[in-house]
Order: C-alpha cells, then structure tokens, then sequence
C-alpha cells in the first residue's frame, strides 16, 4: 500500500499541469469579467506569488506576520538599483530582490521569533513601521524618499554600457532584449508564480511541511518529540520573506520605480486579508484572495454611476434612482465597502475562506451522491 | 559510586515557600520498570519535570548515562533517547493519526531540525511502514486518517504513546499512563505496556492505579511530601507499615 493519502494533493505533475494552463490562460478566461488586461494580470501574478509566500509562513506555522511589506519594499528598492546600477536586465534584478529581502526576513524574523502569538505579530509590525520610516525619510539617499526612487538618463548602468550603445532616453526593463511591459511582462511573471506555487507545494507536502503544521498545532509537543522549533520557524520565515522580495522586484519589473508606500502597513495587511479570505494554509485559497481582492480594487474601483445607471436599466424608473445611489456606495471610491463586507461574510460563516466554502458544497455533493 | 544508567541524586525544588522536592535520590537500572507512586501533591510530576527540562532542579543533578541533563533544553534531552508520555494527552489535534507518529519517527531519524523541504512525504515508505505498524498495534490504524483532535481519551493516550515509541527511547517517563481511562482502555494500556517491558526498555512510570504499578514495576518508590519514604520491590512495598499508613491505607479510605 502507498501512502498517498497522507498528501495533501496526491498528483503533483498533473496538479501543475492543470495550474500552470489556468494561470496561462488567465488572459482569456478573464476577459468576459474585464479583466484581461496586462497591468491588472501581472498584479495577479505578482500578489500571488506574496501571498503564497506568505502563506508558507501563516499557514503552515500559524505565525501571523504583520510586516511582511517590508520584503515587498525591500524588493522593489533592490531591483530598481540594480537597473540603475548595472543593467536593465531583470533576471539579476529579481535575484538581487531575493536575496536582500531574504537577509532582512532573516535579522527580523531571527529576533521577532523570540516571541509567539500576538507579540510576534507586533514585533514584525514594528520592525515593518521602522523601514518604512527609514524608506520614507531616514534613508532617503538610498530610496528617495517621499518621491520615490526613479530611473533616470543619468544612471551608470554599468554592465549594459559594455555591450550597447547608450540611446537616447530611458531603457526598459528586459529579459534579454525582451521587453518586460504588457503581455510580456504578465507572461514572465506568470512563469515565475508558477514556479513560486511548485515550490509551495513542495514544500506542503515535505516533511519539513508536515513539522511545520505540527508546529502550528502544538508548539511544546514538538520540543518534547526531539525538534528544535526555532530554525525551522526562521527557515519559514526567510522563505517567505523571500517570496515577498521576489513580489517586490517583480512590481519593479513592470514598472521600474519604488516608494516607501509600498512597505506600509496597510501593504502587509492587505496580503493578511487575501490569504485570510482565501484560506489560510490551503494552496490555492491565498491565490483566490489575491484574485478577489485585486478585482474589486482595479474593476469596481472604477464603476461610476453611469455604468451603475446601464446596469440598473431594468429597474422601474421610480425605483432606478434610489437603486443607483444605493449601489453606488458600493463601488468606485466604496469598494473598501463590498471588501469589508465580502470579508466579513467570509469570517463569520466560512471561517476557513473560501476554500472551506468549496469543501462544504464538495462534501454536499458526495452526500447527495449516496443518497 | 558506580554512575547507574539513570539516576536522580539531591534533587531539591522549592515553589515559593512550598518545598515540592526534598533530597530526592532515585536510581534507575537499565532494562526495569521503576513505578513512583504517592499521594496527590506529592511532587511525582515535578520529579519527572525535571527530568525531561520543562523545569529545572535548584540543586541536584539528573544523570543519563552519565550526562547531566539538568540544564539542557527538551528537544536535546529527546534526542539522548528519553521520551515522555504526559498525564493531558499532548499531541497534534489538527493532524491525522498517521501524520502524529510520522513526526517523533523523523525527529529520531534526521535530528532536532532538517530543511528536508524538497523530499516529498510519499517516498517516506519506511517510516510510513514503521507508523502504520505501530498504529496496528494499538488498534488505531483504522483511523489513520482521522484527525487526531477527534479521538476519545483514551485513544489520545494510546496515540501518544505510539508517538513516544516510534522513537525507540532509551528511556520511558510515563506520567499517569491510564488516569482517566476506561477499565477496558486500561487493561489495554496494561498489555501494551507489558509488551514494550519484554523489550527491556527501561521506563519510569508515575501512577495512582494500584493494579496497574503491582502488575509492571521491578522496582517501587514512594514519594511523600516530596521526599522518598520508601523503595523496594513490589513485595516489599505491600508489606511496609510505613507506605501503608502514608498511601495505601490512605486509599482504603476513599
């Protein structure tokens, strides 16, 4: 007998055949809902790497992170120099991204998980606060502070000056001489969250995994089985941290410039939501939240009241007036709103996201199977 | 002196003003079952916690083999071989029986921490064969699948103690291995512990359950008060006037 039944998915080369053709696919089957376009979908593949990133840490060991904006901004930072300084390459780039954000997830994980619980989740958020104030004004030499940091004509760009001409103008970001905008850009990202969900599943279905969720269900009991919990925390910890940087230097990719915005803590709030929305330590659930939360921010964001006006056209004309200021508050500027509500639905009766949801209604289905 | 296998010498621990254990000597031998027994409050589970690391002695030391473990964190003191078995069931609620006793076997294979991330649980055959072996032994493999949160009482305990086997200890602490048990669920208890006796694991084992200590221990001590007031075989406890009045007769009573 094999013990395939103790994996959590049981086929992984079908498993990522299926995800990579959905994920390659995105610009087709997202058209019918508006949302197929090049900018929105690299955001998808970008967050979804974050949150899966983040979801090797909150799901598998439980330790709630509030700073993992931080590595996001680290990343981008990182990147963005590496244009200016050597070249408008992205492969050293995102390399470079990885590896400092992982050297930050390292000096702030290896001292924030000297505590657990509550006083974890503060610690990383005061280290996240403390390098967005850094980014923000401190350091503003090395990010630029409140403007940002920009490419510029003047950057040395020193490997891309030994094999071309410099041109008029800023470059673009390439892989190899090709352009890292539009489809491109999405394509490349795809392939990389691809990789970055392979290695989530991997890792789930690893010893180190199955330590990881014994971890998060009891602590002290590990101690007592022989395990030293601190390294394999922190080695979950610089994982993620990691997967962040990678985010990060992918933002930089697509549109090569930083702020410390983007280390602020409503940034590392936001990749806590989606992975809650999702399911916290499923493997697709953080990737759905990443997919709901982007679409209400780039597409419902941007329903006005004419749109709601065409919508509602079927509405008696008494009605039509009042039903469009209603459901105006819940899009353009509101669509905080429907998040706050969709998210507090989801909490209450599907406290494990929308995953659980699905599982309910699988569960359902089988039961009426046997009837 | 000659140093024993496991031995326990001075060991005092003072909570506050309350002297939990005073001069406590105790040595173990290799290959028996040493039973502790005595009143509640008589400090049997501060013993054992400081055997393992979860507390620390203020004076005295703790011998394995000749190495102090006083001092040294749980998880080294785990993998020098001691394993524990609690009086609350202390295991992973949220994951299945499998998953459980998977975890102690990979704790003795590959140490206090691998970054094994890359190696995929399903070409772990052999552990996987050791786990369901040992399930089957205790009747849990049935519900191998089964999250471990669910279970009742007395399979927890069951469990937990498969967990600590897995490990192969050199040394057993069992810390009330049948409280709270059903009859039935104990004289299982009972078989299985006699089982592992055949094996020569030495064990200490904490109990309240008369039937249970006269049927496995080698050797008995009496603890009271914190202090030893008695040690010898199972014979000679019975007939101690002294243990009597301290315990058993204590226990005829209720």
């Amino acid at each position: 007998m094999k013990n395939e039944k103790i994996l959590k998915s049981n086929n992984i080369p079908l498993y990522m055949v299926i995800f990579s053709v959905v994920v390659l696919t995105m610009p087709l089957w997202l058209e019918p809902i508006g949302a197929a376009y090049p900018d929105l979908l690299q955001k998808f593949a970008i967050f979804g790497i974050f949150a899966v990133g983040f979801n090797i840490l909150f799901g598998l060991t439980g330790y709630l992170s509030f700073g993992h904006a931080t590595f996001l901004g680290v990343g981008s930072y990182t990147a963005v120099w590496s244009f200016k300084l050597l070249t408008m390459n992205v492969l050293p780039a995102i390399i470079f991204s990885m590896v400092l954000a992982g050297i930050f997830a390292l000096l702030i994980g290896y001292i924030s998980l000297r505590r657990s619980g509550i006083y974890f989740s503060i610690l990383t958020l005061a280290f996240a606060q403390m390098s967005y104030n850094l980014a923000y004004s401190v350091l503003t030499p090395i990010t630029n502070g409140e403007t940002g940091l920009q490419l510029s004509k003047n950057d040395p760009r020193v490997v891309d000056g030994l094999f071309v001409e410099v041109g008029q103008g800023i470059p673009s970001t390439n892989l190899f001489g090709l352009e890292m905008s539009g489809y491109q850009g999405f394509y490349f990202c795809a392939v990389l969250l691809i990789i970055a969900f392979y290695i989530s599943l991997k890792i789930f279905n690893s010893p180190f995994g199955l330590n990881l969720r014994a971890i998060k269900s009891n602590q002290t009991r590990m101690s007592y089985t022989g395990y030293n919990t601190k390294p394999y925390l922190l080695a979950a910890f610089v994982i993620s941290g990691m997967f962040a940087g990678l985010a990060g230097g992918l933002l930089a990719v697509t549109d090569p410039l930083a702020g410390a915005e983007r280390m602020q803590w409503t940034a590392s709030g936001e990749v806590v939501l989606m992975t809650i929305l999702g399911g916290v330590g499923t493997l697709l659930g953080p990737l759905l939240g990443v997919g709901i939360i982007k679409y209400l921010e780039n597409i419902f964001s941007s329903i006005g009241v004419k749109e709601l006006g065409d919508f509602f056209s079927f509405v008696p004309d008494s009605m039509h007036a009042f039903v469009v200021d209603f459901s105006s508050l819940f899009v353009g500027e509101g669509w905080h709103l429907t998040l706050g509500l969709l998210f507090m639905i989801i909490v209450i009766f599907l406290p494990g996201g929308i995953m659980q949801g699905f599982d309910k209604i699988k569960n359902l289905m089988s039961k009426k199977d046997k009837e | 002196m000659e140093s024993s296998f496991f031995q326990i010498q001075g060991v005092n621990k003072t909570f506050g003003g309350l002297k939990a254990l005073n001069e406590v000597n105790l040595n173990v031998e290799e290959g028996t079952v040493h039973a502790i027994i005595g009143p509640n409050g008589a400090g049997k589970s501060t013993l054992l916690n400081c055997c393992i690391g979860k507390l620390i002695p203020d004076t005295g030391t703790v011998t394995f083999k000749g190495e102090n473990v006083v001092g040294k964190t749980a998880y080294q003191i785990n993998q020098i071989g001691i394993a524990r078995v609690f009086q609350t069931p202390e295991i992973f609620p949220e994951l299945s029986l499998i998953e459980n006793v998977m975890i102690p076997a990979f704790a003795r294979r590959d140490g206090n921490f691998k970054l094994n991330w890359f190696k995929s649980l399903m070409q772990e055959d052999t552990i996987y064969k050791e786990a369901t072996d040992i399930l089957e032994n205790f009747g849990l493999k049935d519900q191998m699948m089964h999250h471990a949160g669910n279970m009742s009482r007395g399979d927890k305990r069951r469990l937990e103690l498969a967990m600590s086997l897995i490990q192969h200890p050199k040394l057993l602490l069992l810390d009330e291995p049948t409280a709270g048990m059903a009859r039935h669920d104990t004289n299982k208890t009972i078989d299985t512990l006699k089982k592992i006796k055949e094996s020569g694991m030495t064990k200490i084992i904490i109990e309240h359950d008369m039937h249970v200590v006269f049927s496995l221990a080698d050797k008995i001590s009496v603890l009271a008060q914190g202090a030893i007031i008695a040690e010898g075989t199972p014979d000679e406890i019975k007939g101690n006037p002294v243990v009597q009045e301290a315990y058993l007769g204590g226990a005829d009573d209720e």
